[in-house]
């Protein structure tokens, strides 16, 4: 593999990142509270239809990701009524709104564009533009690092460079502020946070709206930066391959960055079997490629590499009384 | 919270589920300007309509039985196998390799073998996570949503590469020799006559030889085997040893353990029979209906098994009903996707609907029910 080949392949995987990477954070604000997320797969769907049915309905992406975060934020809403008020199981909520994702954004879809499940094809400023970060043609002159800055990181949409930001700022929140600090306890131990006198309800209700939230950026961004439109089932296991990664990533938000990165590569490589062929010298099969992170991730959670421990109180229902 | 009367348990609290998520169906079919009457009958007259309807319905509720039971037999032991859909694909696997490698003499032979090949495959796709479940903690549900993801690449893989006739363009296998076709119920005596075509003038339509011609349905004698499978499943589950020590670990494993059950034995039992239960699947959609084995085999049957171990209370009769129920939102939406505007994804938005309404939002159901009940009692 070239440097050429390699500036594309690192474009193409960070744009692959991108979507990963916010559901993953989306995952790690819930399960950090103790709430199971199975459903980021949904969410994600639920927010690339709404996104790009709205801009291609109203001309402006704007609009378009407010809709599409909102439409995740339904979801949220819902599996929180049911995981936090009713006390339900979140792993089933979590398919069970998946499923409900899955065809109700096709029934939408159809409905308003009658194109087979498929929404409008956006355009102009329906669509995200990529945004040329400062100084890329005076860099573009230093060895390695101006291509570098250049080819791969500049000349993305806004929401790239806000998943990537979203990186820190999840970290501080986390772990720098009171507010991180009640969410890890109630994903621990929410009996300790009720003692001090703090919701558990309401904190576990934020976390899922966050998730909400992000969840809502990363299918805007499928549907209005990374393609064109909504089609029927566009995120195609990505919120899966997010549950992988945080998996992966072992609940901390920067090893979020390195395993989304990581999977965004390998999808990426699955494009180009030709550069996988030049590197090994092995006809390695593309499906082996898509089934990696997957692998991976059976791995990591085998304990072969180092031991993979979820909060502690997730997937459990907090009874105050007994 | 007062307990409800067993008979609300049991009866009203899935029907009053299963109502809700009709209603906000209607609700969603009303929005996007359908009529949900309108569909109801569309469904209804192509799902029960005709026993040509009826071949269909029956043929997805056989294997929706058996991904039912494979859900139901884990649950029992506390465990949620989400990967039925990967051990369903891999039990085809093993029924494709049967058929194709043996020449079978008669069909009931290549059947045996061929619910061996399924079970085993499916059971071993199952193993997995259940060894690394028992022995290192990881948490299966997450294990086996990823064997699903693994199993489908495998799958393509296989049919691309090793599986495909030379020539063929199709990612599929071979068609299996015609020895290995399994009876359809048209094949039937007693139930054929049900599926003869009818001509213009009333009278039966009979081909060149002077025999009469009948229709083509799905369903075929798995759905026997399915039922057995039923039966089987609640003598295991309620009249064994290792029934008993399947649901005594999985109400509570500190109990068990201490009641001299092994945790890994019954792990890794349980895990295996729900995969194979998962794998034998494959003989009612593989070996049954399309005769050779295509990508994304079992279409989802495996999810929907969630769906009716939840609905059926993780009882085999409830699983029964269930399965026929959604047997009929299965070819009842098919049927809206033939003859009306709306599109076929309705019934997964029913199926995800019911799920939620059974599974998670269980308790919001109870209370309202137990609220119902107070009142009555203090009147």
């Amino acid at each position: 593999m070239d440097f050429a080949t390699f500036l594309q392949v690192s474009d193409t995987a960070l744009r692959f990142a991108t979507p990963l990477l916010l559901a993953c954070l989306a995952g790690l604000f819930s399960e950090r509270a103790g709430i199971f997320d199975i459903g980021l797969e949904g969410k994600m769907l639920m927010a690339a239809m709404s996104a790009a049915a709205v801009a291609a309905i109203t001309g402006s992406v704007w609009i378009g990701l407010i809709a599409g975060i909102a439409g995740s934020l339904l979801f949220a809403l819902v599996h929180g009524v049911a995981s936090i008020t009713f006390r339900g199981n979140q792993l089933i909520s979590g398919v069970a709104l998946n499923f409900v994702a899955s065809g109700i954004t096709v029934l939408i879809a159809q409905d308003l564009f009658g194109q087979g499940g498929r929404t409008a094809p956006l355009s102009g400023d329906a669509r995200f533009a990529p945004i040329d970060l400062p100084f890329v043609d005076s860099l573009s002159a230093i060895p390695v690092f101006g291509p570098i800055y250049a080819e791969v990181l500049s000349g993305h949409t806004i929401l790239v460079y806000v998943a990537l930001l979203l990186v820190p700022i999840s970290w501080w929140v986390l772990f720098r502020t009171r507010f991180g600090l009640r969410l890890r306890a109630v994903g621990e131990n929410p009996a300790s946070v009720d003692t001090a006198g703090v919701s558990v309800v309401r904190l576990r209700f934020t976390a899922v709206l966050i998730a909400g939230v992000l969840c809502g950026l990363a299918g805007a961004y499928m549907s209005t930066g990374l393609q064109a439109g909504f089609g029927r089932e566009m995120t195609a296991g990505r919120g899966y391959i997010a549950l992988a990664a945080l998996i992966f990533a072992k609940w901390r938000p920067w090893y979020c960055l390195w395993a989304t990165l990581l999977f965004g590569f390998l999808q990426a490589l699955a494009l180009r079997p030709d550069v996988v062929e030049s590197l090994t010298h092995l006809a390695i099969p593309v499906p082996f490629l898509d089934a990696l992170p997957y692998i991976l991730t059976v791995i990591v959670l085998a304990g072969f590499v180092g031991k993979a421990i979820p909060p502690r109180a997730g997937g459990e229902p907090y009874v105050k009384e007994r | 919270m007062k307990k409800l009367p067993t008979w609300a348990d049991v009866g009203l609290v899935p029907l009053i589920s299963l109502t809700l998520a009709a209603l906000v169906s209607a609700m969603v079919l009303l929005a996007i300007g359908e009529s949900p009457m309108q569909a109801l009958t569309v469904m209804v007259e192509g799902a029960l309509g005709s026993p040509y309807a009826w071949g269909y319905t029956l043929y997805y509720a056989t294997s929706f039985i058996f991904t039912g039971l494979a859900v139901t037999v884990a649950f029992h032991a506390g465990l949620f196998n989400i990967g039925g859909e990967g051990q369903a694909q891999l039990g085809g696997l093993g029924v494709a390799l049967v058929c194709l490698m043996l020449p079978w003499p008669h069909w009931t032979l290549a059947l045996g073998a061929a619910m061996i090949g399924a079970a085993a495959f499916g059971a071993a796709w199952a193993a997995i996570p259940a060894y690394l479940q028992a022995r290192r903690g990881s948490h299966i549900v997450i294990t086996t949503i990823m064997f699903n993801y693994i199993a489908a690449a495998l799958l393509i893989y296989l049919l691309v590469n090793v599986l495909r006739p030379a020539g063929s363009m199709d990612p599929a296998s071979a068609n299996f020799p015609d020895a290995t076709h399994l009876p359809q119920f048209q094949d039937m005596p007693i139930i054929q006559g049900l599926f003869q075509r009818i001509g213009a003038d009333g009278l039966p339509r009979l081909n060149a030889e002077g025999l009469p011609i009948y229709q083509k349905v799905p369903a075929n004698v798995t759905f026997f085997i399915a039922l057995i499978a039923c039966v089987l499943v609640w003598v295991l589950l309620w009249h064994t040893r290792l029934g008993y020590q399947i649901r005594a670990f999985g109400k509570s494993e500190k109990a068990a353990v201490y009641a001299g059950i092994s945790p890994f034995k019954i792990i890794m039992v349980s895990m295996l029979i729900s995969g194979g239960l998962s794998g034998l699947m494959a003989i009612n959609n593989v070996m049954g209906q399309s005769e050779r084995l295509l990508q994304n085999s079992a279409s989802g049957a495996g999810f929907i098994g969630i769906a009716v171990a939840l609905m059926g209370r993780n009882h085999p009769i409830g699983i029964l009903l269930a399965a026929i129920l959604f047997g009929f939102l299965y070819q009842g939406g098919a049927a809206l996707g033939l003859n009306t505007q709306i599109p076929i994804e309705l019934r997964t938005v029913v199926q995800g609907l019911v799920i939620l309404f059974t599974g998670a939002l269980d308790q919001m159901v109870r209370m309202i029910l137990g609220w119902f009940f107070r009142q009555k009692r203090s009147a």
